[in-house]
């Protein structure tokens, strides 16, 4: 009697359960290589995950269901505000994760089908300026919030919020596991990874249900998804619902990650970064909004620590403010990928052709 | 009274700053479909090259009145010239790529302008030199200034100028056309590419000049400034109806005096409980409501089922 994992990955044509396999190892493997160049590399892959997590939540509501959202970042932030609220000194709330995390998923829940329902009526462009209105007074409530009755602190935000807990065993220190020191953000690598592994399995069972065959039809034309009988406001409200809700978990575990959080942190700069993931990855494609994710989350990072040097390389010593030359980079590197290729960078099958039907039928 | 008269005066100098940045949008909108997310910052390189050239005529010398004129008109050729190669580079070879696509490359290209004038301005605050000496006016208790009384008019003409130029040329009647239906306008002989190009550029033209106001106005600028007052704009144009002219230079007026009346009066309308600060989220209150109600704007026409 085989194993039924074991079973599964034979079953599978042979280069998938290899890439499988040499795909999950490397993935396991990450942390440790990523730790020889510094804990702070580590982070980076963290906030990479979490960035995924996001960019799945959001192709949800663009990819899947074709809504145009600018605002998701407020769904962080009222995940990431629940977490610090309810588990920090603010209030003098010490709930365990077990509880807090349903409660800031239901409430992120809660603000996407309040976000949703005034906006069925909506179209495109129309769609996107509300949703980023929406993003910005959420984040402006955050920030004054503090007077007279305080809430959020304000500007300063919330310090001190308790980590992820499960019993005895803290996320944030270290600890000796078969001799091996393991560090905080190692261990939120590891919990990031199976939410996120778990994440992609619910993502590609909704985009083959019948919920994600209407959100496709209602993405291709609403009018006549409607006409094949299609509740097309519940269809809506649903995709709004389930973005906000991964939204809503991302935001608990990054308040929990970093010990902090403060409005800054959810400024509409986030939500276009989060889309920018999505659209430059291939939007719809969730092997392709993964890869946005991680590259759009890691690129900036990397020439971080790529600018300084090379510039000394180049003339011998630092000529351009290293921050804006790393952004200026990044706002080039968004410019090129969608010249060359405005489908995204790994495109779905099914959306490649269409397009390029679309293309020569228009011609 | 007083508050309300003078808040209303504050509102419709602020409004009118913010109906010639939404026209840029709008126009470009109303032609090609793209929010233009880069218009902000060319807003904003507008009044840092008016800081600039004001200051270099300043060291030569030349008289205030003179070196403002100059100043605005260099802010409008660089403004022109940045959005018709931003035109050229970035958003023609993506006609007829997917929706999304133009709307990354117009928020990478944002990000750029950005950091290109924050390199060359540098990220301290810059203040703006007075261009005309300051004469206060009251009228029923209102106070308003020469300045404020200028930027009002200056705005009402260039919008009446850009009405004139839109309704009674020939380059006016293809914009007209194209925003009708491109590809019919195109079969009717109309160089679409110009027409394009001459959004972009008339666009610009008119946010150097908000960019100048906003500059003369508020006497300091930033190279963050463009983005927010983008945002208000392009909020602005919504309320309005994007794509319609008229909509866009009366949402933006609108815009402006509910924003000035709510910050007057919030904090006597909740008691005390939220104060000015809350000021940013009126704009996007009203509009939601605006939009739950008319979901193409207050002027907008009403698009078909299948948009």
């Amino acid at each position: 009697m085989r194993h039924p994992v074991l079973h599964w990955l034979l079953r599978l044509p042979r280069h998938t359960a290899f890439l499988a396999v040499t795909g999950g190892a490397i993935l396991l493997a990450l942390p440790f290589v990523a730790m020889l160049g510094g804990q702070a590399w580590v982070r980076i892959l963290d906030l990479a995950i979490l960035y995924v997590f996001l960019a799945l939540g959001l192709n949800i509501v663009v990819g899947f269901a074709g809504l145009l959202d600018l605002g998701y970042i407020a769904f962080y932030a009222v995940g990431a505000y629940t977490w610090a609220l309810l588990a920090s000194p603010h209030f003098g709330l010490h709930l365990p994760f077990w509880v807090i995390l349903p409660i800031g998923a239901l409430l992120a829940c809660l603000f996407g089908v309040l976000l949703g329902a005034p906006t069925l009526r909506l179209r495109g462009d129309y769609l996107a300026i509300v949703t980023l209105g929406f993003g910005e007074i959420i984040r402006i409530f955050l920030n004054n919030l503090n007077a007279p009755v305080n809430i959020t602190n304000g500007p300063q935000g919330i310090t001190l919020i308790d980590p992820v807990k499960l019993g005895a065993f803290s996320f944030s220190s270290r600890t000796e596991i078969f001799g091996y020191t393991l560090t905080g953000p190692q261990k939120y690598y590891f919990l990031l990874l199976a939410l996120c592994v778990l994440v992609v399995i619910i993502n590609y069972r909704l985009q083959h249900s019948r919920i994600g065959r209407a959100w496709q039809a209602i993405r291709e034309d609403e009018v006549a998804a409607k006409a094949v009988g299609i509740n097309t406001r519940n269809m809506k409200l649903l995709a709004f619902a389930m973005g906000a809700s991964f939204g809503g978990i991302a935001g608990g575990i990054y308040a929990a990650m970093q010990g902090f959080v403060s409005p800054e942190s959810f400024s509409l700069i986030e939500s276009i970064m989060v889309l920018a993931m999505v659209v430059l990855g291939g939007m719809g494609h969730i092997p392709g909004v993964i890869l946005g994710a991680v590259l759009l989350a890691i690129l900036p990072e990397a020439l971080r620590f790529g600018v300084v040097p090379m510039q000394q390389a180049l003339f011998g010593k630092v000529l351009v403010d290293p921050e804006s030359l790393r952004m200026l980079i990044f706002g080039l590197a968004l410019v090129l990928v969608m010249r060359f290729r405005p489908q995204g960078l790994w495109p779905s099958p099914e959306r490649k052709r269409e397009l390029l039907a679309g293309r020569e039928g228009r011609a | 009274m007083e508050t309300f008269l003078q808040q209303l005066i504050n509102g419709i100098v602020q409004g009118s700053m913010y109906a010639l940045v939404a026209l840029g949008y709008t126009m470009v909108y109303g032609i090609m479909g793209l929010i233009n997310f880069a218009h902000g910052e060319v807003v904003m390189i507008g009044t840092m090259v008016a800081i600039t050239v004001l200051g270099l005529l300043a060291a030569l010398g030349v008289p205030m009145g003179l070196a403002a004129v100059l100043a605005l008109l260099a802010a409008m050729l660089a403004c022109m010239g940045l959005g018709w190669s931003l035109e050229r580079i970035a958003y023609r070879p993506l006609r007829n790529a997917p929706r999304l696509t133009p709307l990354i490359t117009a928020i990478g290209m944002s990000i750029i302008l950005q950091n290109l004038a924050m390199m060359i301005w540098s990220r301290n605050y810059l203040s703006f030199p007075p261009i005309i000496e300051k004469v206060s006016y009251e009228v029923a208790g209102a106070h308003f200034s020469n300045v404020q009384v200028l930027i009002v008019v200056l705005a009402a003409l260039s919008m009446a100028g850009l009405l004139l130029l839109i309704y009674r040329t020939r380059l006016g009647m293809a914009m007209r056309a194209t925003s009708q239906n491109l590809p019919v306008a195109r079969l009717m002989g109309v160089n679409v590419n110009r027409v394009i190009a001459a959004a972009f550029i008339i666009g610009s033209a008119m946010g150097a000049l908000a960019g100048f106001m906003v500059g003369a106005y508020y006497e300091i600028a930033h190279y963050q400034m463009g983005f927010m007052l983008g945002l208000k704009a392009f909020t602005a144009a919504v309320l309005g109806g994007i794509g319609n002219l008229g909509g866009a230079m009366l949402g933006g007026l609108l815009l402006g005096i509910i924003e000035a009346l709510g910050a007057g009066y919030i904090g006597d309308l909740t008691g005390g409980f939220l104060g000015s600060h809350y000021q940013d989220i009126f704009a996007f209150v009203v509009l939601i409501g605006v939009l739950m109600f008319r979901p193409s704007g207050l002027f907008g026409e009403k698009t078909g089922e299948r948009a």
